[in-house]
């Protein structure tokens, strides 16, 4: 965990992979030997690349054993659910509603098998009857991803609108809630909210900003 | 049921929800599960006897299939049983679009169909008097699709999704009684219930 977070703190999510430096120790060692020097760019040439915010989603639900997945897909969520559908540890399906795929996952988790669920803001929007009925009184660790619509750019009237609603919402509901803005802190942030679900059995909403993501661009 | 004089003439028996519950649980024998929905339907699931792998919903109307679409992923060696009502359905149809896809062998269904809000004051529903619950069943994808003639043929039914290769939907004609008790109210305790009646969580 700790070598994993330093391998990206230094990496801005407004830089390219080229701007990446590591912060291991051999970095601060004095740069006198020709053998050290060596060793250090072979150190540089098998640092793993920089991660995007979808891949480091994608590796936390994996050592977390999320491997259920039921999305109501969204713009920004593109390559995370073609990555997650590709890769065999994990079963993922698109759902009709956002509330059948929170019925899902607490059957699920019920059964045994943990999941996680991938939506957007407006369907976060159909989710307060389920999250008031079904997740808090049964005490279900739901997990979920929000891809932010609604602010930072916004070009649809009635997202931003309905973003307003996301916050109070959860915060009514007294619901755990992180917006992720930043990679630095994005493996931290979601692989302890969802341990902390999880050994709370309490929902959890993770919010993916366009600060982190870039969001939906307007282009016309 | 209802008096709507285009309502379709149908050849299904009006049945009673109790009586079909306790029919469908007495042919359990291997820990299946029941998830039971809102309202009557899980009234009358408890009132037929509480097993440990049974669950009662007291909100989230229209999940029933959904959550036990989840069991029946996460324990795919057990056999999932989902009692909705009609109007619970309603709610929700697109999640039979899901089941049907993902077309899990363990999963059966069964509608129980009085075409009413019975616990709300028995207002009609809007499928009352035009829709078919089957037929949009099988236009979703779900092939094992069929109305229950009368109580035989429902037992049948059963029978037949217990070994069945495919999700299974089973709807029911039932008349405008009532539950015939009421659920205990807690859902923490139920929902533990359950996880130990599924082998998910340990008795300490």
């Amino acid at each position: 965990m700790v070598t994993g977070l330093l391998t990206i703190l230094s990496i801005p999510s407004s830089f390219g992979a080229s701007a990446a430096v590591g912060l291991s120790q051999t970095d601060i060692s004095p740069p006198i030997q020709t053998t050290t020097e060596t060793a250090m760019a072979n150190a540089e040439e098998h640092k793993p690349p920089a991660r995007a915010w979808h891949e480091i989603v994608l590796q936390t639900l994996k050592s977390n054993d999320i491997r259920l997945v039921p999305y109501v897909p969204d713009r920004v969520l593109t390559t995370l659910i073609k990555n997650i559908h590709a890769d065999p540890f994990f079963t993922a399906f698109p759902t009709a509603r956002e509330e059948e795929a929170v019925g899902i996952v607490s059957g699920a988790w019920m059964g045994g098998k943990r999941g996680a669920v991938l939506m957007q803001t407006s369907g976060f929007a159909t989710l307060p009857n389920v999250l008031a009925s079904l997740a808090l009184p049964y005490q279900i660790p739901l997990i979920m991803f929000v891809s932010e619509r609604g602010t930072l750019g916004e070009f649809n009237y009635g997202q931003s609108l309905v973003c307003r609603t996301m916050r109070p919402v959860l915060d009514s509901l007294a619901i755990e809630h992180h917006t992720m803005t930043r990679l630095d802190e994005m493996e931290f942030i979601v692989d302890r909210s969802i341990k902390q679900a999880i050994a709370t059995q309490a929902p959890v909403a993770l919010i993916l900003s366009p600060l982190l993501t870039g969001g939906k661009v307007f282009t016309a | 049921m209802n008096n709507v004089p285009t309502a379709p003439t149908r050849n299904t028996k009006v049945m009673n929800r109790f009586d079909l519950t306790k029919r469908l649980v007495a042919r359990l024998k291997n820990e299946e599960a029941v998830i039971g929905g809102i309202g009557n339907t899980n009234f009358d699931l408890w009132t037929a006897g509480h097993r440990p792998q049974n669950f009662y919903m007291l909100g989230s109307m229209g999940l029933a299939f959904p959550i036990a679409l989840g069991a029946a992923l996460a324990q795919p060696a057990r056999r999932i049983f989902a009692i909705e009502g009609d109007g619970s359905l309603l709610m929700q149809l697109g999640c039979l679009t899901t089941i049907a896809a993902l077309a899990p062998k363990n999963l059966t269904m069964i509608v129980m169909d009085n075409g009413m809000y019975q616990i709300t004051g028995a207002q009609p529903t809007p499928a009352a008097a035009v829709s078919d619950i089957v037929a949009i069943a099988a236009g979703c994808g779900l092939g094992q699709s069929t109305w229950a003639a009368d109580e035989d043929d429902f037992e049948r039914l059963i029978d037949d999704a217990l070994v069945s290769g495919g999700p299974t939907f089973i709807a029911v004609r039932i008349d405008d009684k009532p539950g015939a008790g009421t659920t205990d109210r807690d859902p923490v305790q139920i929902r533990q219930r359950f996880m130990l009646g599924l082998g998910v969580r340990k008795q300490i």
